[in-house]
């Protein structure tokens, strides 16, 4: 038998066959084997022309150029930072990279220091071990108060939304500052905290029911719900 | 006298009852409980992640650390707790039942750690562990050639039987276990230890009714990794 096994959307384990016969090739997340295509990885079958590919649905967060991201220094080094973005590999942040010019010999700490939460866009990427960042672009900076949250990188597109709708209405509803990292990492800082638990309990609730349908109408309902 | 009848009720070629579950540990990357009968194991997956001491690090492939754990309140007797002679011999096979399946070479210089604790044991733990860290390792997310599922067969008085526990363990007349783990896909085998004495034949038939008891496990192990995304 050639052809698909599975169907798009489908979830997978990992060993499981999607497909077989040389009409299809592999895509991320799958191997083949023989004539035979696998998935690598738990996640959902993405079907695009000819490719098979495994949208994972856990893991850890795999960096792209140009992305942003939301991330937390973890070592003043010379020249440079390196910041935790919660993929395998810690990236590096280029002291020639910050928005300011800095001074050779400068105290680097004086500008980011541990523990500071930065919003970065990846600018590099070789084969997802090496990851530098930039701080040059609109809306990135370095962020003061506020809290983090994880969610999973791939329910990320969901939180936005389309042309940033949820995300949008989130804001409006709570009244919070929220940056979504493409990582996963979600900064919300709001005037009470109030605001940030409940900005926090709809992101986790459209985190949870990511794959449900009329999932908008939920959130509207429960941001205007509760803010009376 | 011989093994006629288990004690339990089951068939010779019966598992006991299996519960699973995935997503046990909150802070974990990737968790599993994996129950048979009375034993019970927990698989927490954390990475991959950058290992430190950096020399412990391989700039080629990943590195795979399992630990095995009992709690002291999981048997009758107290256990001392902590690491023994035996919890690391037990890391040291299941690291290697599943390095061969996991896609290590992605992720060089860093490292995958796997925590199995077994909270009640009723023999068959090393399996049960097994079990649960190939489904923890699924959960995860960290890219997999194949699953791993683990039972243990025996030699019970004359008889061959599946998933043995702890009294068949200490039958009177001897027993002989035989913990195996197997991949789902390919059926190759990547544990396999042996404490007794057992024929040629007899450990051919054990081997070969192994086979079926992993085949469940991996349905089990399937079925749940599924369910988490279902529900809605």
């Amino acid at each position: 038998m050639t052809g698909l096994i599975m169907n798009e959307r489908d979830i997978v384990v990992p060993g499981e066959k999607i497909a077989s016969g040389m009409d299809y090739l592999p895509g991320n997340g799958t191997f083949r084997e023989g004539e035979d295509i696998y998935s690598s990885q738990l996640g959902l079958v993405g079907v695009n022309g000819r490719f098979v590919k495994v949208i994972p649905l856990t893991g850890k967060y795999t960096p792209r150029e140009g992305d942003i991201v939301v991330g937390k220094v973890v070592d003043v080094g010379f020249g440079m930072w390196n910041v935790d973005i919660g993929s395998a590999y810690s990236a590096i942040l280029n002291m020639r990279e910050t928005s300011e010019f800095i001074d050779r010999g400068a105290d680097l700490s004086h500008y980011y220091d541990f523990n500071d939460v930065v919003i970065a866009q990846v600018t590099k990427v070789v084969r997802y071990k090496d990851v530098n960042l930039t701080m040059k672009g609109q809306g990135l900076r370095k962020v003061k108060g506020g809290k983090i949250i994880d969610v999973t990188p791939s329910k990320v597109p969901r939180i936005i939304g389309k042309q940033g709708s949820m995300i949008k209405m989130i804001k409006e509803g709570t009244g919070c500052n929220i940056v979504v990292g493409q990582n996963g990492k979600v900064w919300i800082k709001g005037e009470r905290i109030e605001d940030e638990v409940k900005a926090t309990e709809v992101i986790l609730k459209i985190e949870q029911e990511s794959h449900t349908q009329g999932l908008t109408d939920t959130i509207k309902n429960i941001l205007e719900g509760k803010g009376k | 006298m011989s093994y006629t009848k288990r004690d339990d009720g089951r068939k010779f070629d019966e598992l006991r009852k299996i519960k699973a579950k995935v997503g046990v540990v909150k802070r974990a990357d990737g968790s599993a409980m994996f129950q048979m009968g009375d034993t019970i194991a927990i698989a927490s997956v954390y990475g991959p992640r950058e290992l430190h001491p950096r020399f412990l690090q391989n700039p080629e492939r990943g590195v795979l650390r399992c630990n095995y754990d009992m709690a002291s309140f999981s048997v009758t007797e107290r256990k001392k707790p902590g690491p023994s002679r035996r919890s690391t011999e037990i890391s040291l096979v299941t690291e290697k039942a599943l390095a061969s399946v996991i896609d290590l070479d992605l992720f060089p210089n860093t490292v995958i750690d796997v925590f199995i604790e077994i909270i009640q044991a009723n023999a068959g733990t090393r399996c049960a562990g097994i079990s649960a860290a190939a489904m923890a390792l699924a959960h995860a997310g960290i890219p997999m050639r194949d699953m791993v599922a683990a039972v243990s067969v025996g030699k019970v008085g004359d008889k061959i039987v599946l998933d043995l526990d702890k009294e068949e363990e200490d039958f009177e007349e001897g027993a002989t276990d035989i913990p195996v783990a197997m991949t789902a896909r390919k059926r190759e085998i990547t544990l396999l230890q042996l404490d007794g004495e057992v024929t040629k034949d007899e450990l051919m038939e054990a081997i070969k009714m192994a086979r079926k008891g992993c085949e469940e496990i991996y349905k089990i192990q399937v079925k749940t990794l599924k369910e988490i995304y279902k529900n809605g």
